[in-house]
């Protein structure tokens, strides 16, 4: 129950982007197409699962018995950054499907805050290993679906006859507004 | 001339929000209110001055293949000692702008300016343009911030003007994407009108 409760209120409730707007900028910029969109949701489900694991590993068993939690900000970015680029070696080499359809937008996540943003959030929250694991997983696939939901609507709003001043960027941040209003529909729900 | 010049780019022609819309995680999420989204500009600002200093500093000891990380690593330890910093002495505003603090790592903002300006150019130099965007940042955080708080709970800086509650949704997340949209479309009508 406790694991379901995790899920649904990080997919839903608390959506990583439309409610506590981490990994605002991948959310507006590939936000075009939805191929494209379902690709870097896909590597981020990937990619956040993954590091999870790992920040979590590394928090317990390195940062808290040296006692240099502080440390943490440093160590986290690196190893992030670190993991995004051994993720993109070894997909090439194992799956080069899957590298295919990954690839252009690995190297985009090292900066997408998200990743980092979730890292620290299981660390404040005092997860377990297995909580940690499901809250990230659960963060990513909220972004994933914001971010193809978005896009879209974007595909649509292509086609409409948006005023000057308005086109780009603050016609889409408007759209995302009234999503994100949509979103606040399932906050009773946990 | 030329060192006002690049104080005033990263205000108004290459303001980092308006402009070229770097930064856009904090932006939304720290601005509920004009004082928030002051002292997460504030923050922002000192790191990126910091950062831009040492930055040109170094730039000639970097190998440019490991430069990128070694950017990070700069900005990661201001960051770690502003967080330090606002925790001890403002611990209230610290709370309240939580997890974007340490965020401030992956704004893209800093590891542009540092990719883009301090790489390049002199430490004086470098040191105007971080708080000129700085300040950039820093005005278009908090004129969002005090727009949301003016419509959302009827107060500007904490002073209520009004009686009774505000729109709350301008509080909440949709507010923060609608109003920074239609800053956005004021700003680009401002601008081209100038032009």
């Amino acid at each position: 129950m406790e694991y379901v409760l995790i899920i649904i209120s990080a997919i839903f409730v608390n959506n990583v982007v439309l409610a506590q707007f981490l990994g605002v900028c991948p959310f507006l910029g590939v936000s075009n197409k939805v191929s494209t969109s379902m690709g870097m949701g896909a590597a981020v489900v990937f990619v956040m699962t993954i590091a999870s694991l790992v920040v979590y590993l590394l928090q317990y068993y390195v940062l808290v018995p040296l006692g240099i939690e502080y440390m943490q900000t440093i160590v986290f970015i690196l190893v992030i950054a670190a993991l995004v680029q051994m993720v993109e070696i070894v997909l090439k080499k194992v799956s080069p499907s899957l590298y295919q359809a990954l690839g252009i937008f690995l190297p985009l996540i090292t900066t997408n805050c998200a990743v980092l943003g979730v890292a620290i959030l299981l660390v404040q929250k005092q997860y377990d290993l297995l909580q940690s694991v499901t809250y990230a997983f659960s963060t990513a696939i909220g972004f994933a679906l914001a971010l193809v939901i978005f896009a879209g609507l974007r595909e649509r709003l292509e086609l409409e006859d948006v005023p000057r001043s308005l086109r780009g960027t603050p016609i889409a941040l408007i759209t995302a507004g009234i999503l994100a209003m949509a979103f606040m529909g399932f906050s009773g729900l946990v | 001339m030329n060192k006002l010049k690049i104080i005033l780019s990263g205000i108004v022609k290459n303001n980092p929000t308006f402009v070229l819309m770097l930064g856009m995680c904090p932006t939304l999420a720290t601005t509920t209110s004009a004082v928030n989204g002051a002292g997460m500009g504030a923050a922002t600002m000192a790191v990126l001055i910091l950062s831009n200093i040492v930055i040109s500093l170094i730039k000639g000891i970097i190998p440019s293949k490991v430069r990128i990380p070694a950017y990070i690593v700069v900005i990661a330890a201001f960051v770690t000692i502003v967080e330090l910093l606002m925790k001890a002495y403002l611990p209230e505003l610290s709370k309240s702008l939580g997890v974007f603090i340490p965020l401030i790592v992956v704004n893209c903002i800093i590891l542009g300016r540092a990719e883009g300006f301090a790489a390049k150019n002199g430490v004086l130099d470098s040191a105007l343009d971080g708080i000129g965007t700085g300040l950039g940042f820093t005005f278009a955080l908090t004129l969002t911030g005090a727009v949301r708080e003016m419509l959302g709970s009827g107060a500007i800086f904490g002073h209520k003007f009004i009686s009774g509650d505000g729109m709350l949704i301008f509080v909440l997340a949709p507010g923060a994407f609608l109003v920074l949209g239609y800053l956005m479309v004021a700003f680009n009508k401002l601008t081209a009108k100038i032009k």
